[in-house]
Parts: structure tokens; C-alpha cells; sequence
């Protein structure tokens, strides 16, 4: 089957200096990926390479049908939260405004974002204005925003940062299910955990590809090591992989002062310390 | 009553009013745009970039609205393309374009000394000087913006919010961008006379802003917004009229008012807010 993308040797750099190097990647239909990098990888360069919002220095990128339909949930640092709009707005942005020239939406969009809305389990937030929301909520609006224009490829930047661990996984099981029904999802992400349980095929990128395979493969201490250029452990029980950087060389001693002779705290002497809160009476 | 009435009887306060109640409410609704993408200081820029145009125009024996229009219009251009394609912030941008073409002005006018009585007009507004070209140029800008606002609606709503993301999903965002530079500097040159070239920039800015302190829905900022500006444009002229100051420095400072009044109305709201969620902790 033919990649709905491709690229091929693409290299794209600012001003002087390259933030990607001869990346060929393939996205094929059905495909769930996750590309993961440190900090300054050009994770979202290459998302934005694949969306057209920049233009490759070398080698080309190339989607099956010039009219395929991707649709991107930004980060949500990018969002300005003090907008006015509330979550249907948000969600009416992603239809296409071609079918519809009036300013007012028709009554089966609004029926088709309340839908979506329901489905993410958020149809009861329509209309709070977005700031109201929680960060998981948030990051559900923009997905429903993306789901809402029925796209073949999902782009997702970072959605799970920003959003508490409950959070992060309601979001990682929403895109398993609609990958099973046949969406092709893109998204960077730096919860390693996350993609190693979620994430069928894993991209390591640090301005090349360093390797890409599925997480068994891709999720080794050599590989991260490398990629990251730290000290990784990577743990294995049954299916899961669970992968932690480890503690600074030195060990805390070094980065805290001590705060008590001879060492650092232990336990015991820490829960001394820190005295539970009495709970206030009642008038 | 006939203090409301009497001033109808001149044919200045007629037009004036007129164009007023006109420019107050479109520099209200274009300026929602405006001040959500955070560019508030663009109005007061832009104002003073086709001031220079203005003088060019002169000058150059071209058409007033041609010359200005067109002036204001590659200023726009040119801040939207520095900001899109540069790492230099908005204003910056503003800063530079805009005040090299008002410089320019000011060098031509200091040169040709024998036309500075008329700019004097088009730098604080004169409400004497509404001719019915005047009038005929507003109805038509009007026009032209709610269309504009009315049918690309959508599109400016995405692209005002998020830009880059509007684009991703096949809005024309440079096309929008460019007919709003278009539609904004149409504005400013409709609005010269009436508001002046100084206090265009609070015209743009002052009713988006207080509205925005009362609502959060982006459909009652832009129907409010520009029932505040049409108002303040119509009460502006009565009190320029009695008060005899200039007409765009009342509508301006009749803005300021109400602004201090939401803001004021809307601290005290919060502050009551706080006192009601605030637990009391302690014996009581």
C-alpha cells in the first residue's frame, strides 16, 4: 500500500543551522507513530515539514492525493486561553467553511461538534469559554476541533503535556480507539511510558532519525542513550516497558544542600517534618 | 428635547453625525480583530502612515482616498509580512513602518509649508469639514467591511485565533490577512476627518476592550462593541457640539469614561466574588 506521506531525504534547517537532517519517513494508512526526542530535536519542525507550514532546505516530501485531508492539534502553549470562545466554538472552527458561507453554523454542524464533543465525553462543557476548562478538557476540545473535519491523517504536538498522569491516558486511549477504526495518527510526545504502552510504531529523532521500529525494539537503553545523550533504564514486565533517566551522577548531594549533618533526611525524619493539616471545626 | 434637536437644524452637525455614528461603529467592529490579535497599536500606526500618504498624494496631484488608501494599505502589508516572515514582534514592526511614512509626511509638509492649515484637520478631525464625498466614501467603506466581516466571518475568527492552525485546515490565511490590511486601511482614511489622525487609534481599541472586560463570547464582543462605538460616535458630537471641543477628542474621552466605569463595575464584581467563594478558616 502506498504511504499517505512521504518523505524523503528532507533536510530543513534555520538561518545556518540544520534542526533536521536526512529524514525519510513513511506514513503509511493506519499507522499509529510517535515520534519522541529530547527538547530541540526538531520533533515539531518535522510536523510542521508534513503539514506544509515550512518548506524542507533539501529533499521533498510528498502526500498520495494533493487533497488528503490532515488535520493538527497544536500544543497548548500555542493557544491564546484568554480568547473569547467557548468549546463548540472551538470545535466549529475545524469544519470545512466552504459548505457553509453564513457567519451562523447550520444546525447539523452543531449537531455533528456536539456529537464529537459527547463522544470525548466533554458534551456538557459546549459552552464554558476554554480558559474554564481543565488541561485535559483542552486538549479534548482541539482533538474534537481535528475529529470534527473527518481527517485521514491526525497530527497531534505534544498532547500530553501540561495534563496530569489520569489525563494523559484518557487522551493516549482515545487515539488508540480512533486509530483502530482506521485514522492514521501522527503525534511527538515526551512521555516515553505513554508512547511505550500506546504507540505501535516509535520514531527516535535527534535532528536524524536515530532508529524507528515498535516500542520493544526502539525503547532500549543503547537507543535512548543515544538519542537523548543521557543515562537511561529501561524496564521490562510482560507487555509493559516502563523507562526512567537515571539520577544525576553525582546523586542529590550534590545539587541540594543538606540539610541535616551527615546526609540527607530519611523517611522518618521526614514525615517529623511535615505535620498533616487538622482538619478545621465546625461552627 | 431641543437640546437633542436644536444642533440637527446645521447642515455640519447633520453630516457630522452622520459620519460619526458611522466611523464610531466600524473602527469599533474592525478593532475586535484588532486588539484579539494583539495589535492594538496598529490603528494609531496605520493612522499615521497614511497621513503621509496623504501629504505624498498631495503632492503628486493623485486622488486624496486613491493616494492614502493605497499608502496604508502597503504599510499594513508590510507589517503583516515583517511579522509572519521575521522573528520581529508586532509592534516593533508597527513602530518602524508606520513611523517612517508618518516622518515622511511630516518632512514633505515642512517642505511645502503653504498646505499645513488642512492637515492640521486630518491630525485632530474636524467635524466642519464633512462634505457629502465624505459621507458617500463611509457608507461605502461601511459597506464594504460587513461584508467582508458578515460573509468571512469564519475564516477571520480562525485566523485572528490561531493563524498558523487556520492555514492548516485550508483557510486562505495569507488571502484574509491581506483583505483585512485592505478593509483596515479603508477605515482609517474614512475615519481621518471625523476622529483625526491622533485618536483613531483609541477608536479602534477602547470599545473592543471594554466590551471585552463584560463578555466572553466573541459574537457579542463584535455586536456590542460596535453598538458602543456607533453611540459614543453619536453622544461624542452632542458633546462636541456643546462643550465645543473637537469631535474625535470627545468621542475618544467619552470611550475613555465608559471604559473606566467597566473596568471599575467589573473589579467590584470580582471583588464581591471573592468574598463569597473565600472559606473561612479558623474558630468560629
Amino acid at each position: 500500500m502506498d504511504p499517505l506521506i512521504e518523505l524523503n531525504r528532507v533536510a530543513f534547517g534555520y538561518g545556518s543551522f540544520n534542526v533536521l537532517d536526512d529524514i525519510d519517513l513513511h506514513l503509511h494508512p493506519g499507522q499509529f507513530v510517535g515520534l519522541v526526542g529530547p527538547s530541540g530535536a526538531g520533533k515539531t519542525s518535522l510536523l510542521k515539514l508534513i503539514l506544509t507550514l515550512l518548506t524542507p532546505g533539501e529533499g521533498e516530501i510528498q502526500r498520495v492525493r494533493p487533497d488528503l485531508r490532515i488535520t493538527y492539534v497544536p500544543q497548548i502553549e500555542t493557544v491564546d486561553w484568554s480568547f473569547p470562545v467557548t468549546a463548540e466554538e472551538v470545535v466549529l472552527m475545524g469544519l470545512d467553511h466552504r459548505r457553509n458561507i453564513w457567519p451562523w453554523p447550520r444546525r447539523r454542524e452543531r449537531k455533528r461538534a456536539r456529537e464529537i464533543l459527547e463522544r470525548l465525553e466533554i458534551g456538557h462543557l459546549a459552552q464554558r469559554h476554554i480558559r474554564d476548562l481543565s488541561g485535559g478538557q483542552q486538549q479534548r476540545v482541539f482533538l474534537a476541533r481535528a475529529l470534527v473535519a473527518d481527517p485521514e491523517v491526525l497530527v497531534l504536538d505534544e498532547p500530553t503535556t501540561g495534563v496530569d498522569v489520569r489525563s494523559a491516558e484518557n487522551i493516549f486511549h482515545w487515539l488508540t480507539v480512533l486509530n483502530k477504526e482506521g485514522m492514521t495518527i501522527l503525534l511527538t510526545t515526551h512521555d516515553l511510558n505513554m508512547a511505550a504502552a500506546h504507540v505501535p510504531w516509535v520514531v527516535c529523532l535527534n535532528r536524524r532519525i536515530v532508529a524507528q521500529g515498535p516500542p520493544q525494539e526502539i525503547f532500549t537503553e543503547e537507543i535512548l542513550s543515544d538519542a537523548y545523550k543521557g543515562n537511561f533504564i529501561v524496564l521490562r514486565q510482560d507487555d509493559m516497558i516502563f523507562v526512567q533517566q537515571r539520577p544525576h551522577p553525582h546523586g542529590l548531594k550534590e545539587v541540594l544542600p543538606d540539610p541535616v549533618e551527615g546526609g540527607l533526611p530519611d523517611h522518618d525524619s521526614l514525615k517529623k517534618t511535615v505535620q498533616p493539616i487538622p482538619a478545621s471545626k465546625e461552627a | 428635547m431641543d437640546l437633542l434637536i436644536a444642533p440637527f437644524q446645521y447642515e455640519f452637525f447633520r453630516n457630522g453625525t452622520i459620519a460619526a455614528v458611522l466611523v464610531g461603529g466600524l473602527c469599533a467592529l474592525i478593532g475586535v480583530y484588532i486588539v484579539l490579535r494583539g495589535m492594538s497599536f496598529i490603528g494609531h500606526g496605520l493612522s499615521h502612515a497614511v497621513f503621509g500618504g496623504a501629504v505624498v498624494a498631495f503632492i503628486l496631484q493623485f486622488n486624496f482616498y486613491v493616494g492614502a488608501v493605497s499608502w496604508g494599505f502597503i504599510a499594513a502589508l508590510l507589517i503583516n509580512q515583517t511579522v509572519r516572515k521575521t522573528t520581529i514582534s508586532a509592534d516593533a514592526a508597527i513602530g518602524v513602518v508606520t513611523t517612517a511614512s508618518f516622518a515622511l509626511g511630516v518632512a514633505l509638509i515642512s517642505r511645502y509649508r503653504r498646505f499645513s492649515q488642512s492637515f492640521d484637520a486630518a491630525l485632530f478631525g474636524n467635524v466642519l469639514g464633512v462634505t457629502p464625498m465624505d459621507i458617500a466614501v463611509i457608507v461605502f467603506v461601511t459597506l464594504a467591511a460587513t461584508f467582508m466581516i458578515f460573509f468571512f466571518y469564519k475564516q477571520l475568527l480562525f485566523t485572528t485565533f490561531n493563524s498558523e492552525v487556520a492555514q492548516v485546515y485550508g483557510i486562505p490565511t495569507f488571502w484574509i490577512e491581506t483583505w483585512f490590511a485592505l478593509i483596515l486601511a479603508a477605515v482609517i482614511i474614512a475615519a481621518v476627518q471625523i476622529m483625526g489622525v491622533t485618536m483613531i487609534g483609541a477608536a479602534l481599541v477602547v470599545p473592543p476592550i471594554t466590551i471585552r472586560l463584560l463578555t466572553d463570547s466573541f459574537h457579542r464582543l463584535m455586536i456590542y462593541s460596535t453598538i458602543l462605538g456607533a453611540v459614543t460616535g453619536l453622544v461624542g458630537m452632542y458633546l462636541s457640539f456643546y462643550v465645543d471641543v473637537s469631535s474625535g477628542a470627545s468621542i475618544v474621552l467619552l470611550q475613555s469614561i465608559l471604559f473606566c466605569i467597566a473596568l471599575f463595575y467589573v473589579a467590584k464584581i470580582r471583588h464581591r466574588r471573592r468574598l463569597v467563594e473565600t472559606p473561612v478558616y479558623g474558630p468560629t
